[in-house]
C-alpha cells in the first residue's frame, strides 16, 4: 500500500520534472543562451544586454509540464514571469530605457551643428530599404516593420515596435537587433572604406560652437513638440527620451537625471534583458523566420550604414569647402550610441592621426536615436 | 507667497484638466432593438428592447451616473447608478441595457421602454444632465426582430439589420463588424505589395521631422550668436575685428596657435582674461560602515 503511494507519487513528481519534459528544442535554445552569455562573458560582446537576455533564455526554455497549473511560466497569465514579462508585452519598459538614454545623452553636438541631423534621418533608410526586402520575401507589412526597424540599431525601439506589431518575433528580433549592436566595430569599418575615398577620410571639420545652457534646455523642449507634432505615435519614446534630457540639462533636477541614468536604467535593462530572453521559446524561435530575421537585420544595419556615409558624400556636393564633413561619420547615423561613433573617430585617426571625429560623430550618432524613434513611430502610426 | 499662488493655480489647471479628460464623449449607441420577438433574453428569460452602447475609445469608460434616456425633456429620465463594476467599459467594449421600464430589476433595466411602430428618439447625456453625449432616431419602420445598428462600431453610418446575410447580422454585446485583420495592414498588403509607398512616405517624414528640427536650432543659434555679440559689445566695448583669412599668416594654423599658447601659459604662468566665475561644488563622502568596503570583503591571503 505504501509502496504504491510512494511509487505514484515519485512518478507524478519525475513527470513534473524537466529530464521528463525536455525536448531537443528545450535543449537547443539552451544552448543557445548558453552561447549568448559566452559571447557576452568571453568576447565582451554587449555584455550588459547579452548576459540578461542569455540567461533569460537558460530560464525561459527550462522544460516544465505546462499541464500542471504550476504558473511559472512566462506566458501564463499570473506567474511572476508574466508579472515581469509585462513591461515588454505592454510596451513600457523601452520608454524608461529611453527615459535614461536621455540622461545620459549630451546633445552638445548636434545642437553645434544642427544640419548633422539630417545625416541621422538618412541612414534611417536602413529601416525602410529592410522593410521592403522583407516585404519581398512573403512578411506581412505589420512583421516586416517589426523586422526592419533592427536597422535603426536601437534596442529598446525594436523590442517597443515589436511588442505592437509583431509579438510573436519580438523574442527573434530583440536578440538579432542587440547581437548586431555587437557586432557593430565589425560590419562597419569595410563599408565605410568601400563608399569613401582617401581623400575624403582626411577631411578635416572645423570645430563645433560652444552651446550655451539656454540652447540645451530649449533642445528636449522644442524637439519633443517638433517631432511629436508631426510623429504623435512616438510619443512614448521621444516623450521619454527628450524628458530625460531635460532633466539632465535644466540643472536642477541632477538628482533625478542621476537616478534615471544610473538606477533605473540599470533595474530596467536587467528585466528587459532577462524577460526578452525569457521570452524566446523554441516553438517561435527555432523556425526559418528566425533566420530570415537575422539575414534582414544584417542587411538593414548595411544598408543604414552605407546610406549615412551615402547621404554625406551626397550632402558635401552643396557645401562649401570649408564647410564639408567628414564621410567618415555617416555611419554613426544608427542609433548605437556611442559605439558608431567610436568607429568613425577610430577610422579617421587610422588615416590622419589628428583628425578627431569623435564629437562631430557624435552628432549624427545621437540624432539617429531621435531618427529611429520617429522612424518607429511612423512605422506604428501607419502599420498599428 | 507668489510662488505658491502660482503653483495652486497650476494644479487647479491639471486637475481641471484631468477631470476634462475624463468626460464620457466616447460613448456611443451602437445599436438598438425596439420590437424583440425571438432575440437576446435577459435574465428574467423576457425579451425587452434593448440599446447597445459602445465605448469608442482606446481607454476604459466608467459610465456610471451618465442618463440614457429616450425624452428630450426629460434628459434625467434613467441616471446608471454607481456601485455597479460593471459599469466600467473596457476599451471598444460593448454593454446592452434592457429598455423594459423596469428598473427594479438592476442596473442594465432602464425605465422607460421603447414603443415599436413609431419613430422613438434615444439620447444619452453627460453626468451634468446638460451635455448631449450621442443621440439617434430609430425609425418606425424597423420591423420586428431587427436592429438599427451603425455599420462600423462608433462609425457614422446606420443600417437596419435583420441577420439575413453576415454584413447584416444582429449582434447585441458584441461588434457590428467582424474584424479578422488589421485594416490598414490590409490595405498595405494590398496597394502597396512591394513596400516602395510606404518607404518613401516614411523617409519623407522623418526627414521633414528632423529637418524642421535642424532648421530651428539654426535659427536659435544665430539668435543666439548675435546675442552673445552683443552682450560681448556692452561689456568689454568694441569687439576685436576679425583677421581676414587672407591677412593670415601661412602657418597660421589652429594647432599651431594652440601650441605656442599653451607654451607660453606653461612658460609665463600667465592669463590673457580670467574668467570671473568660480565654481564650487561641493563634495559629500558619506561613510558608514555599513557600506564600507573594509567590512564587506575579505581580504585574500597575499604569498610575500
Amino acid at each position: 500500500m505504501f509502496g504504491e503511494f510512494f511509487a505514484s507519487n515519485l512518478q507524478r513528481f519525475w513527470e513534473l520534472t524537466g529530464f521528463y519534459n525536455a525536448t531537443w528544442e528545450h535543449l537547443v535554445m539552451l544552448c543557445v543562451g548558453l552561447f549568448f552569455i559566452w559571447l557576452a562573458i568571453k568576447k565582451d560582446f554587449e555584455p550588459m544586454l547579452l548576459v540578461p537576455i542569455g540567461f533569460g533564455m537558460l530560464i525561459g526554455n527550462i522544460p516544465f509540464n505546462l499541464n500542471a497549473g504550476l504558473e511559472i511560466g512566462i506566458y501564463e497569465q499570473g506567474s511572476v514571469l508574466n508579472i515581469l514579462y509585462n513591461g515588454v508585452s505592454a510596451g513600457w519598459y523601452p520608454p524608461l530605457i529611453f527615459l535614461g538614454i536621455g540622461a545620459m545623452t549630451d546633445f552638445t553636438a548636434l545642437i553645434a551643428n544642427p544640419k548633422l541631423m539630417l545625416i541621422g534621418a538618412a541612414a534611417q533608410f536602413g529601416i525602410f530599404g529592410a522593410y521592403m526586402v522583407a516585404m519581398a520575401l512573403g512578411f506581412a507589412p505589420d512583421q516586416a516593420g517589426a523586422i526592419a526597424i533592427i536597422g535603426g540599431a536601437d534596442g529598446p525601439t525594436a523590442i517597443f515596435l515589436s511588442s505592437k506589431l509583431a509579438p510573436n518575433l519580438m523574442g527573434a528580433i530583440a536578440v538579432s537587433a542587440y547581437s548586431y549592436m555587437a557586432l557593430v566595430p565589425v560590419i562597419q569599418p569595410p563599408i565605410m572604406r568601400l563608399l569613401t575615398t582617401h581623400n575624403e577620410r582626411r577631411i578635416k571639420m572645423k570645430p563645433a560652437r560652444a552651446v550655451t545652457q539656454r540652447e540645451k534646455i530649449l533642445f528636449p523642449i522644442i524637439g519633443l513638440l517638433l517631432t511629436c507634432f508631426v510623429v504623435p505615435s512616438g510619443l512614448p519614446l521621444l516623450g521619454m527620451l527628450f524628458f530625460g534630457n531635460l532633466l539632465r540639462e535644466c540643472g536642477k533636477t541632477k538628482r533625478l537625471a542621476n537616478t534615471a541614468s544610473n538606477a533605473l536604467t540599470d533595474i530596467v535593462t536587467i528585466l528587459l534583458g532577462m524577460t526578452v530572453g525569457a521570452s524566446t521559446q523554441a516553438s517561435s524561435f527555432l523556425t526559418a523566420q528566425t533566420i530570415f530575421i537575422f539575414l534582414l537585420g544584417f542587411m538593414a544595419f548595411i544598408i543604414a550604414s552605407a546610406s549615412g556615409v551615402c547621404f554625406v558624400k551626397l550632402f558635401n556636393l552643396f557645401l562649401p569647402k570649408s564647410k564639408k564633413i567628414n564621410p567618415l561619420i555617416g555611419n554613426a547615423g544608427v542609433s548605437a550610441v556611442p559605439m558608431s561613433a567610436r568607429i568613425s573617430n577610430n577610422l579617421g585617426l587610422e588615416y590622419d592621426p589628428s583628425n578627431y571625429l569623435l564629437m562631430h560623430a557624435m552628432g549624427p550618432n545621437v540624432a539617429g536615436v531621435i531618427g529611429s524613434a520617429v522612424a518607429a513611430g511612423v512605422l506604428l502610426g501607419f502599420l498599428a | 507667497m507668489k510662488k505658491r499662488i502660482f503653483s495652486l493655480i497650476v494644479v487647479a489647471a491639471a486637475c481641471s484638466a484631468s477631470l476634462f479628460a475624463q468626460s464620457r464623449t466616447s460613448l456611443r449607441i451602437n445599436e438598438v432593438m425596439v420590437d424583440n420577438q425571438t432575440n437576446v433574453v435577459d435574465e428574467y428569460g423576457e425579451r425587452p428592447a434593448w440599446i447597445e452602447l459602445f465605448n469608442s475609445s482606446f481607454a476604459p469608460l466608467e459610465i456610471s451616473s451618465v442618463y440614457i434616456t429616450n425624452d428630450k425633456s426629460n434628459p434625467k429620465k434613467y441616471p446608471i447608478p454607481l456601485g455597479d463594476a460593471k459599469t466600467k467599459m473596457g476599451k471598444r467594449q460593448h454593454l446592452v441595457f434592457f429598455a423594459d421600464s423596469k428598473p427594479t430589476r438592476g442596473t442594465f433595466h432602464t425605465s422607460f421602454g421603447l414603443t415599436p411602430g413609431q419613430d422613438n428618439w434615444i439620447g444619452i447625456y453627460d453626468a451634468d444632465g446638460i451635455t448631449l453625449i450621442d443621440e439617434v432616431v430609430i425609425p418606425a419602420s424597423l420591423p420586428a426582430d431587427a436592429s438599427y445598428a451603425r455599420t462600423k462600431d462608433g462609425g457614422d453610418e446606420w443600417q437596419v439589420r435583420d441577420g439575413s446575410q453576415e454584413s447584416l447580422y444582429i449582434t447585441p454585446a458584441g461588434a457590428n463588424q467582424i474584424i479578422d485583420e488589421n485594416d490598414r495592414v490590409k490595405v498595405f498588403k494590398e496597394r502597396d505589395a512591394s513596400g516602395a509607398a510606404l518607404t518613401v512616405m516614411a523617409m519623407c517624414i522623418v526627414f521633414s521631422a528632423l529637418l524642421m528640427l535642424c532648421i530651428c536650432f539654426y535659427i536659435i543659434g544665430r539668435i543666439n550668436k548675435t546675442f552673445a555679440q552683443k552682450r560681448k559689445v556692452e561689456a568689454h566695448g568694441a569687439v576685436a575685428r576679425e583677421i581676414p583669412k587672407k591677412e593670415r599668416p601661412e602657418a597660421d594654423s589652429g594647432e599651431v596657435i594652440a601650441a605656442i599658447a599653451m607654451a607660453l601659459n606653461e612658460h609665463l604662468d600667465a592669463h590673457d582674461r580670467e574668467n570671473t566665475i568660480l565654481t564650487i561644488n561641493k563634495v559629500r563622502r558619506a561613510y558608514s560602515p555599513w557600506s564600507s568596503k573594509i567590512y564587506s570583503l575579505r581580504e585574500n591571503p597575499q604569498r610575500k
